[in-house]
């Protein structure tokens, strides 16, 4: 036990170890982000669907997977800063004196600033649970369909009716993107997955993924905001829409 | 052509150092890099000053001793050549050239643009070699070579150690360099019994030496005199995790 610490110990300590460990924790926060973004999709299929849906990751297992789920995410989101925090401060110590004429060859903006937006991110991400799981917001947490579950749906068209939300919402989104079209295909990278036959296929990925990512969760916030998407809905007394959605049947 | 320098100077290592300007008159368009610094330097003696001290050694391009940041790309923006290799045709009449040695804790500063790479030689002492009785030379083919095994491992080894991938990193990385030589050797069948501890004791010397960490900002590879690619530090990562995992459970 103790020969398996001291290489635990041996691996935190080394550069390349905590690089692993941002790439296998940031796989998995990608993993997350693309099954959000595919959940959140269910807003267009209506109020229905995407209620049922919210039903069914509270109470699968028996209400315990959910909590499976935000535990590895925790963690994974926790050993992903702590991980990057430390290999920073070690890059600045390493490069004490700069050049007074400066120049980058080929490192993208996105990539120049990975501490940056991801700490925005944390900052955003933070705020989003506040706004829509915690629901601090007395409005948002007392929304009810008729048949007493939560109403997740008119909680989000709802919650995105507040310009500066949204704002905030696309600022978080687009850093987190920008992250992301250098984070992807860096995770190759940093696995020893990526070479010179595969690196423009991984750039591609990177980029493509990031970019329907960005789509995909703006496309919420702004179809609420901008186009009105389901306010119609929303205007309505809510003891009403119980017969709105019988007539809809 | 007349040009106007705007070079380093630091006249030991605990001093802080600063940019000068120089002018560098009448330099012939054929005149390599290095030649128009003992130009401007022989001026600067025939005025009683101190001359810049720069490194150098063979002039060819292949010893790795030339170092030099050139409007702050190491070896200047020319690709897959030593400073020694550039010439001043490159250069237009009238330009201003920044010229600073190559930065990171790890390089400290000897003088002006002298800095100290010994940290190199101190990764290959940990791990870059075989331990293996030579002996006379092996019948050739009596240890097959995989063809492109072979190539990987010559455009590896064809790393001069001259530490441009240090000076262009944003965080000081020396992950091209150890990269290039483990690879030289783990991709080889001689390399394979010592393939783990190499690894292990390279990076491990690596980071002790006070080097960065990548970020996949490939500046390395952009500027490597040798242009190896950032491929040997895709494989470095995932030899250190194989080497890693097997170390924790052996």
């Amino acid at each position: 036990m103790n020969a398996l610490t001291k290489a635990i110990n041996l691996f935190w300590q080394s550069s390349i170890g905590k690089k692993l460990i941002v790439a296998i924790t940031g796989a998995v926060l990608v993993g997350f982000l693309v099954a959000h973004v595919g959940g959140n999709m269910l807003i267009f299929a209506g109020r229905e669907a995407m209620n049922d849906y919210a039903y069914f990751l509270h109470h699968f297992l028996h209400g315990a997977g959910i909590w499976i789920f935000r535990g590895i995410l925790v963690v994974a989101f926790v050993l992903h800063i702590v991980a990057t925090i430390a290999l920073t401060k070690q890059n600045r110590a390493a490069k004490v004196e700069n050049y007074e004429n400066e120049a980058t060859n080929v490192a993208s903006k996105s990539s120049r600033m990975m501490i940056w937006s991801g700490l925005t991110v944390l900052a955003f991400v933070v705020f989003h649970i506040f706004h829509f799981t915690v629901r601090v917001d007395p409005e948002l947490a007392g929304m009810k369909e008729p048949s007493g579950r939560h109403d997740v749906w008119g909680m989000v068209i709802v919650g995105f009716q507040k310009p500066l939300v949204v704002l905030f919402y696309f600022v978080g989104i687009s850093l987190l993107c920008s992250h992301l079209s250098h984070g992807i295909a860096s995770i190759f990278q940093t696995l020893g997955w990526r070479s010179r036959k595969s690196s423009e296929a991984i750039n591609k990925l990177g980029l493509a993924l990031s970019v329907v990512l960005w789509l995909g969760f703006l496309s919420i916030p702004l179809a609420a905001s901008v186009v009105g998407f389901g306010t119609d809905e929303m205007e309505m007394p809510v003891t009403d829409v119980a017969d709105v959605a019988e007539e809809n049947r | 052509m007349n040009l106007t320098l705007k070079v380093w100077r630091q006249k030991h290592a605990n001093d802080r150092g600063t940019i000068e300007t120089y002018d560098a008159k009448n330099i012939p368009g054929e005149a390599s890099f290095l030649e128009m610094l003992d130009i401007v330097n022989e001026q600067i003696v025939q005025s009683g000053g101190e001359p810049i001290h720069f490194d150098h050694d063979c002039r060819e391009g292949i010893c790795g001793m030339c170092s030099l940041t050139i409007n702050g790309v190491p070896h200047s923006k020319e690709k897959g050549i030593t400073t020694c290799q550039v010439h001043m045709r490159k250069f237009k009449d009238g330009d201003t050239i920044w010229i600073e040695p190559f930065r990171g804790k790890a390089f400290p500063v000897v003088r002006d643009l002298v800095v100290d790479r010994s940290a190199f030689d101190r990764i290959v002492s940990a791990g870059g070699y075989i331990s293996v009785r030579t002996g006379s030379a092996e019948d050739a083919n009596s240890l097959p070579i995989p063809k492109d095994s072979a190539d990987s491992s010559f455009d590896a080894a064809a790393c001069i150690g001259c530490g441009a991938c240090v000076a262009a990193c944003k965080n000081a990385s020396a992950m091209l360099f150890v990269g290039a030589k483990a690879a030289h050797l783990n991709l080889l069948p001689q390399g394979q019994p010592e393939k783990d501890k190499r690894v292990l004791a390279m990076v491990r010397q690596m980071d002790s030496e006070g080097f960065g960490n990548c970020t996949n900002h490939y500046e390395c590879e952009a500027v490597c005199p040798k242009q190896i690619s950032a491929d040997v530090i895709s494989k470095l990562n995932r030899d250190y995790a194989v080497a890693s995992t097997k170390e924790a459970f052996k």
